[in-house]
């Protein structure tokens, strides 16, 4: 984000090369972590519920507390092993969303003020879709 | 089948299309659906759900490998990244109020489609084209390191790509894809970027239109938990050991047969979705 001579660069392809290279470390580092809770709520699922026969052939939908992002974050803090892997994907969900958030801060930075204009555009329909109310 | 046979054999089947999707560059969601709902009767609601997760988890798994290589064009990516998450959310509100039979349909098509151009090598765009206007204006234009060191290009085309880029993101809002094979189709052949700057700008905007879809699908509860986990590690553990072993791996074979098995698949969604049976 910042010139060899550590003064912050302007408009700059080379400082759009450090910005991404530390943004895929912390996309990957959030796909890992998202894994792990996953994977963790995962096996705690199977070993309470291992031999109930499984029905995805009719579509039921899930539950309120399954689908809305405040329910999610209770369940998981409450130890709920559904809800921990839906934190689990909610956590991978967002990772784009920080490589969104964090291109914002690498174009302004740059004083690139259109792209910072067209970035949180990007993420303000992001954000939205993940807290508009659910029309069915 | 109890909840833990299931489990394993779908973790199995989304290890094996994660594999076969990094190893070809079509990335694993495409299969996914088609797995879940013709050999596992899953409902295409639920599938779709698990699909956009494990899409998510591989663009953003494979994203440090891509940027390190330094081609990713980040003002095209983001520019182009609002056609696409307003197509995602139109798709994706569009998928409430279809037929699941003509989600199935369209679905097959799609990835008729896609099996198409897995064993077709689009030509590389023509060089030596002037800058363009629009992309002037949104300062789309680039350099890209080649052999012969930084070779610029200019960006054509702008009003096309971007409604393209708008239809892939009503795909991938709809059928729970990447929409990967339509995203190169808008970035190589219609705005003429060239193949490595596309192909890595594209995986970027791959994660971030599931994004914006896997919102809307999780707020509808079409995510279920219990699902979507052994598709999302099975899809992330297979596209790691794709990668892995992809500088060893006969490509072209590969791509042939994987072309072949979704050429297959696709044509027995449209069948079911005929049907009505999905």
């Amino acid at each position: 984000m910042t010139g060899a001579d550590g003064r912050p660069a302007v408009g700059g392809r080379v400082d759009d090369k450090s910005v991404e290279i530390f943004l895929g470390k912390l996309l990957r580092w959030g796909v890992l972590l998202a894994a792990l809770v996953v994977f963790v709520g995962g096996v705690w699922f199977l070993s309470e519920s291992y031999d109930v026969p499984q029905n995805y052939k009719t579509f039921r939908g899930e539950p309120t507390e399954l689908r809305a992002v405040p329910l999610i974050v209770h369940q998981a803090i409450t130890l709920r092993p559904l809800g921990l892997i839906q934190f689990g994907l909610l956590l991978l969900i967002a990772t784009p969303v920080a490589r969104v958030l964090f291109s914002v801060l690498g174009f302004g930075l740059e004083r690139d003020w259109m792209y910072v204009v067209i970035t949180l555009l990007v993420l303000a329909l992001l954000i939205y879709t993940l807290t508009s109310r659910s029309s069915t | 089948m109890n909840t833990l046979e299931f489990t394993l054999l779908i973790t199995l089947g989304s290890f094996l299309a994660g594999m076969l999707g990094s190893l070809t560059g079509l990335g694993g969601g495409v299969v996914i659906v088609p797995l879940l709902t013709l050999l596992f009767g899953v409902d295409i609601r639920y599938a779709i759900g698990a699909s956009l997760v494990s899409v998510i988890a591989t663009s953003s798994g494979a994203a440090a490998a891509y940027l390190r290589e330094g081609y990713s064009n980040m003002r095209v990516g983001m520019f182009l990244e609002i056609a696409t998450t307003v197509g995602a959310v139109s798709g994706a509100f569009l998928a409430g109020y279809l037929h699941t039979s003509i989600i199935a349909i369209v679905f097959g098509v799609v990835l008729l489609y896609s099996a198409y151009t897995s064993t077709h090598t689009l030509a590389d765009p023509p060089e030596g084209m002037g800058p363009d206007r629009i992309a002037t204006l949104l300062r789309l234009d680039s350099s890209y390191p080649t052999s012969d060191g930084l070779k610029p290009y200019h960006v054509r085309n702008v009003p096309l790509g971007f409604g393209l880029m708008y239809v892939a993101g009503v795909l991938s809002g709809l059928l729970g894809i990447g929409s990967g094979a339509v995203k190169v189709l808008a970035m190589d052949q219609a705005m003429k970027i060239p193949f490595k700057v596309s192909t890595t700008t594209s995986n970027f905007m791959i994660g971030v239109t599931a994004a914006a879809s896997a919102g809307i699908y999780l707020r509808r509860g079409y995510i279920d938990p219990g699902l979507a986990m052994p598709v999302m590690l099975g899809v992330l553990a297979g596209a790691l050991v794709g990668a892995k072993i992809l500088p060893g791996a006969k490509v072209r074979t590969l791509r042939m047969v994987f072309g072949v098995v979704i050429a297959a698949l696709a044509m027995e969604m449209i069948f079911q979705g005929v049907r009505g049976k999905l």
